[in-house]
């Protein structure tokens, strides 16, 4: 039975969305990292947001959200992309960044806006909880990490570069 | 009917971003360590990712069924209007490190002043763009200095570099027609207004880099009306072979 506009409320989208995880960090889905910027009942339109411009996920990322709405029954809901507000890793929640450590990647330093300020706290190692670590390099694996080394376990690992 | 200055505003801030992403993706598999690999790479990536969205912007603003793909892959040299800094070649390192330099530091600037656009998508674009060029900055300047302090070879390289790429600068603070009517409008950026403000950053870098700032130089202008250098046709020839050879291939 077609359901009358308005009726598909945000809780039910984002409950679908809350499963998609992200392609390239697949223990964090597209909410936790703030990708998806909410859901409009009126227009039903899902409005999401691209993380980095050149992010070659950002097309998977839009390919899942399609196939999760399709699968749960939500087809006419449309997904549209917009660059502004621009993203920022002070919108990664607070479950994601439990989530990212776990997995072994250090969580972005809160403080989007303080350029003087990123990077320069050293990173928590994720393996052995050390701050005695150093950044190897500032451009890593993907756009959005840094590489970092732990100096007490000497294992190396990802940041999650402030954004 | 075609808002002729906006398009060719558009396409500027894209073709910029394209030739130097295209530029950089050549160091792919070719920097002296790992780490500056990925550097170079991903300051490509994000400098493609922004053409992307620029030049995208600037086909809906044509109106005649051209989209990214179709801008970057079936214009020839004379219909680019990127600046002629971003075209020139990589050199040695030290030559490409001078390059991002003299151009991220413009473009942080550039791009800081479009986010307050009266035309809401590049004012969004811009907003998104400097918070990735703030890292392309850090990037370059860094390696200013730890190039041109570091070793007699690495200074001497780097000051040839600066060389190069110097007589280019110019170029990034002259407006023309296009800019004056985006300026009037509210939608664009007066360049020259830019000028004090990037003095400033790079004089600050080459001091620390004891590197002397180099004398002003006559400008030499074109890449905006499509007169551009040699280099310009031998990247493309390069970059769009695939989509002239085989019009359309797709993966």
């Amino acid at each position: 039975m077609q359901r009358e506009i308005g009726t598909i409320d945000a809780q039910e989208v984002m409950a679908v969305l809350a499963a998609v995880p992200d392609p390239e960090i697949p223990v964090i889905s597209v909410v936790e990292l703030g990708i998806v910027r909410g859901f409009d009942p009126l227009r039903e339109v899902v409005i999401i947001t691209p993380t980095y411009s050149g992010c070659p996920a950002t097309l998977v990322i839009e390919q899942s959200i399609r196939a999760a709405l399709d699968a749960a029954g939500l087809s006419r809901i449309l997904v549209k992309t917009e660059l502004a507000p621009a993203w920022s890793t002070d919108w990664i929640t607070q479950a994601g960044r439990a989530k990212l450590l776990a997995y072994g990647i250090a969580p972005p330093p809160l403080g989007d806006g303080a350029p003087s300020l990123r990077n320069r706290l050293a990173a928590q190692c994720p393996q052995c909880g050390s701050h005695n670590t150093t950044e190897i390099s500032r451009f890593a694996s993907t756009p959005c990490k840094a590489l970092w080394r732990c100096n007490a376990c000497q294992e190396p690992f990802d940041r999650f570069k402030c954004h | 009917m075609i808002d002729q200055p906006l398009f060719h505003y558009a396409l500027r801030l894209g073709d910029d971003s394209l030739i130097l992403g295209q530029r950089l993706s050549e160091w792919c598999g070719h920097a002296a360590a790992l780490e500056v690999d990925l550097s170079l790479t991903n300051i490509g990536l994000d400098l493609i990712g922004q053409a992307t969205s620029a030049l995208g912007y600037a086909g809906d603003l044509e109106g005649a069924g051209r989209d990214a793909d179709g801008l970057a892959f079936h214009r020839d040299a004379l219909d680019y209007e990127n600046c002629l800094l971003v075209e020139q070649p990589n050199g040695d390192f030290g030559q490409t490190i001078a390059r991002q330099f003299l151009f991220s530091n413009w473009h942080w600037l550039f791009l800081s002043a479009l986010a307050a656009s009266k035309d809401a998508t590049l004012a969004a674009m811009a907003a998104k763009s400097v918070k990735e060029v703030s890292y392309h900055v850090e990037f370059a300047n860094d390696w200013m200095v730890r190039l041109g302090d570091g070793t007699p070879e690495s200074h001497q390289r780097l000051s040839a570099g600066l060389d190069w790429n110097w007589r280019f600068v110019e170029e990034l603070f002259i407006g023309d027609d296009v800019d004056n009517e985006m300026v009037q409008r509210g939608i664009g950026v007066d360049k020259a207004s830019l000028r004090a403000a990037y003095d400033a950053r790079i004089i600050d870098v080459l001091n620390d880099a004891n590197l002397p700032v180099p004398k002003k130089h006559r400008a030499i202008t074109g890449g905006r009306r499509g007169h551009h250098s040699e280099h310009l046709g031998h990247l493309l020839s390069q970059m769009q072979f695939l989509q002239r050879a085989y019009p359309g291939a797709s993966w």
